[in-house]
C-alpha cells in the first residue's frame, strides 16, 4: 500500500510539474488577461497591501526537491480529527528540517488535507492545523519562517477516492512540496 | 452595487476571454436531470389538471409550457397532476372550461393557457387558474418573455399557481449554483455551475484543475463569490453570472475561505487565517476603496463558515472553541458578544439561516453519519431532515419551503431537495460528482 501511495504521489508530482512549466510572471493589477488564458497557469497573486494580514506571496513552482532516503518521503499521515505528528515521522521531518536549514534559499509549501467527512470549510480549518503542525516542527528544528508557506486543501484534493476508512486514512495527510 | 466594487478590481477577465476559455476547454456541460423521489410524501397532494397550452410557435419545436409546469408542481410533492392521456378535452381559455367535468375526474384545480407571439422578439405566456370545485376563475397571469426566457416564464407560471393555491411564494423560477468535479485524483476538473432550480439550463461559470469551493450568491443574484485554488493557494473571487467579469478580493497569506455576502450586498464575511493558521471570521467592506477589514472573532480555535441573519445584524458561524465544532452567533455591531446556538450532537457545523430568520440548517453528526439538521431558534428544537451518511452543505430556498443539500448515493455525489417539514425529498441527478449547492435569491 505504501508503495502505491508513493507511486501516486510521484505521478501527482509529475503531473503538477508538467502543468507548471512556465515561470510565474507578475501581472499588474487591473490587467485584462489576454491570449490563451486558463485558470491553471501559475499566476502571481496581486494584492493592494491594505490589510493587516499581508499579501499572499509568489507561491513558486513545484520542484523535484532533494533526494535521499528520508527526504524522498514527503507525506505525513494523521489520525482522525488529529493534527498530532506521530513519532514514526520524526526522523523524516528532522531530515527535511536539516536540509532546509542548510539550504536557506530552498522553499517548501506544506499542504494540509483531511478526509471527506463533515463540512468543507471546517475541514479547511482542520487541514490548516495539520499544515501548521508540520510547519512548527520544521521551524523548531531551525528552518526559517520565510522558507515555509502553508495551504490547506481540506477535503478538496483527496489522494484517493473512496468512502471507506482505508481511503479516509490515506487522505488525512500533509504533503511537503519543494518549490523552485 | 456593481459600481461599488470597482475599487476592488485586481484582475479582470474580459468576457471574450472567458468565453474563449470555455470553448477551448471544449467539454459539454454535465447534463442534469431531475428525478423525483418522494421518500415519504405528503399524504394528500392537491389534484390539479395542467392542460397543454395553445402555442403559436413553429410546429417543429413548440415549447411545452404545461409539461414544465406539471414537472415543477409535482416535484414539490404538494400536487398530483392528471395524466394528459386521461384528458377528454383540452381547453386553452377559462371561458371554455367546464368545471364540473374536471371536478368529476377528481381535480380540485384546472390550469389552462396559451402562448402567443405578438412581435418577432416577444413571446407571451398566459395562464388561467380555475377552481373546479366552485367553477370560479382564481386568477389569470401573463408573462412576457422571449425565445431565451420562455422556459423561465413557464417556471413563473408554476410560481403563480403554487402561490395562488398554497399561499406561499413559489421558488421554481430561481437558480442554483453548485460545484461539479470530474476525473480521478490527482487529475480532477472542478467547475462552478449555475442552473435553473430544476437542474436544467445550466452554464459553467468557471472551470479549473485546482479546487473551486464555497460558492455564495450576492443578494441581487448578479454575482457569485467563491474560493479558487488556481494559484495553488486559496483566493476569494467575485464573478458576475451574466458576463463572467471576475475580481479577486482576497488572496492573503494562509486561508481565504467561506465568503458570505451581507444582506445589503455591501460587505463580505470571510474566513482568514494569516500565516499563524488561526482561522477567524472577518468582514471585508466591499464599498471602501481601501478594502477595509474588520476582525469579528478572536478565539484561537477554528472560527469559520459565516452565515448572515436576514436583518444583517448577526452572523452565525462554526467554531470548535469548546472542543468539537458547534454553531455560534455573534452580533456584528458588538462582536465580542458570542452565544452558542447548537448543543446535542458533538458535531454541528456550517449553519445557514432561513429567509425568515427563525431557523438554521446545518450539518449534524448522528452516530457515524453526517446529516442535515434544522433547529428552530426560538425553541431550540432540532429535527434531522436527511438520511444519508455523508450529507452536507444545506441551503434554504428563498421561500424557505425547502432546503437543497449535497448527499451521496454510493460512489456518486448528488444534490437533494428536502421540504423543511422533511416530508418530500427530490433528487437532482448529474453526471459525476456534484456538491455544495447554493440556492439563489428570487429573481422577480
Amino acid at each position: 500500500m505504501q508503495k502505491q501511495i508513493l507511486v501516486l504521489i510521484a505521478i501527482a508530482g509529475a503531473v503538477l510539474a508538467a502543468g507548471c512549466s512556465h515561470k510565474p510572471r507578475p501581472q499588474p493589477a487591473n490587467a485584462d488577461q489576454t491570449g490563451a488564458t486558463s485558470l491553471d497557469q501559475p499566476q502571481t497573486s496581486a494584492d493592494n497591501g491594505a490589510n493587516a494580514l499581508g499579501a499572499q506571496g509568489d507561491t513558486g513552482n513545484e520542484g523535484a526537491g532533494p533526494s535521499g532516503e528520508q527526504l524522498k518521503n514527503r507525506t505525513i499521515y494523521f489520525e482522525f480529527d488529529s493534527s498530532d505528528i506521530k513519532a514514526e515521522y520524526n526522523a523524516m521531518i528532522t531530515a527535511h528540517a536539516r536540509y532546509l536549514a542548510s539550504n536557506p534559499t530552498m522553499r517548501v509549501r506544506i499542504e494540509g488535507n483531511t478526509d471527506e467527512r463533515g463540512s468543507r470549510e471546517y475541514n479547511i480549518g482542520l487541514g490548516e492545523r495539520r499544515a501548521q503542525a508540520v510547519r512548527r516542527a520544521l521551524m523548531l528544528q531551525g528552518v526559517n519562517e520565510p522558507q515555509i508557506t502553508t495551504v490547506s486543501y481540506g477535503e478538496e484534493r483527496p489522494a484517493v477516492t473512496g468512502h471507506t476508512e482505508d481511503a479516509w486514512s490515506r487522505n488525512r495527510r500533509a504533503n511537503i512540496v519543494y518549490l523552485q | 452595487m456593481t459600481k461599488l466594487w470597482y475599487p476592488l478590481v485586481q484582475r479582470a477577465f474580459s468576457i471574450s476571454v472567458l468565453l474563449a476559455l470555455m470553448l477551448a476547454l471544449g467539454t459539454s456541460p454535465a447534463h442534469a436531470d431531475l428525478q423525483i423521489l418522494i421518500t415519504k410524501g405528503v399524504t394528500d397532494p392537491i389534484p390539479i389538471a395542467i392542460v397543454p397550452f395553445a402555442h403559436a410557435l413553429p410546429p417543429d419545436g413548440p415549447f411545452d409550457v404545461a409539461a414544465v409546469v406539471q414537472h415543477d408542481l409535482e416535484s414539490s410533492g404538494r400536487f398530483r397532476a392528471m395524466p394528459r392521456k386521461q384528458m377528454q378535452l383540452t381547453p386553452t381559455r377559462a371561458a371554455d372550461v367546464q368545471a364540473a367535468d374536471w371536478k368529476a375526474s377528481g381535480n380540485d384545480y384546472v390550469a389552462v393557457g396559451r402562448v402567443s407571439v405578438p412581435s418577432s422578439t416577444e413571446i407571451d405566456v398566459e395562464c388561467d387558474l380555475i377552481n373546479s370545485q366552485s367553477g370560479a376563475l382564481v386568477a389569470t397571469q401573463k408573462f412576457i418573455a422571449n425565445s431565451a426566457s420562455v422556459r423561465n416564464a413557464a417556471h413563473q407560471i408554476s410560481d403563480f399557481i403554487y402561490e395562488k393555491i398554497l399561499g406561499v411564494r413559489g421558488a421554481f423560477a430561481t437558480r442554483i449554483a453548485y460545484i461539479s468535479v470530474q476525473g480521478q485524483p490527482p487529475a480532477q476538473k472542478y467547475q462552478l455551475i449555475v442552473a435553473d432550480a430544476d437542474g436544467e439550463n445550466h452554464k459553467i461559470i468557471v472551470e479549473s484543475t485546482q479546487p473551486i469551493m464555497s460558492p455564495a450568491w450576492s443578494p441581487d443574484g448578479q454575482w457569485l463569490a467563491y474560493v479558487s485554488f488556481e494559484n495553488r493557494v486559496s483566493g476569494v473571487y467575485l464573478q458576475t453570472v451574466r458576463t463572467g467579469e471576475r475580481r479577486l478580493v482576497s488572496a492573503r497569506v494562509g486561508v481565504n475561505g467561506a465568503p458570505a455576502f451581507s444582506p445589503d450586498g455591501q460587505r463580505l464575511a470571510l474566513t482568514l487565517s494569516g500565516s499563524g493558521g488561526n482561522l477567524d471570521v472577518w468582514l471585508l467592506d466591499l464599498a471602501s476603496t481601501s478594502q477595509q477589514l474588520t476582525r469579528l472573532t478572536e478565539d484561537p480555535a477554528v472560527d469559520t463558515e459565516a452565515a448572515w441573519s436576514p436583518d444583517g445584524k448577526s452572523i452565525y458561524f462554526t467554531s470548535d472553541r469548546a472542543g468539537g465544532p458547534q454553531v455560534y452567533k455573534l452580533e456584528v455591531a458588538q462582536h465580542q458578544r458570542v452565544e452558542r446556538i447548537t448543543f446535542g450532537s458533538g458535531y454541528n457545523a456550517r449553519p445557514r439561516v432561513s429567509p425568515d430568520g427563525k431557523k438554521i440548517a446545518f450539518v449534524t453528526r448522528e452516530g457515524s453519519a453526517y446529516r442535515i439538521g434544522v433547529q428552530d431558534l426560538a425553541s431550540g428544537t432540532v429535527s434531522v431532515l436527511s438520511h444519508g451518511s455523508l450529507d452536507e452543505s444545506p441551503s434554504f430556498a428563498p421561500n424557505g419551503a425547502s432546503i437543497i443539500y449535497a448527499g451521496r448515493d454510493g460512489a456518486v455525489g448528488t444534490l437533494q431537495i428536502v421540504s423543511v417539514d422533511g416530508l418530500v425529498t427530490q433528487r437532482l441527478n448529474d453526471v459525476g460528482e456534484v456538491r455544495e449547492p447554493v440556492w439563489g435569491p428570487f429573481a422577480h
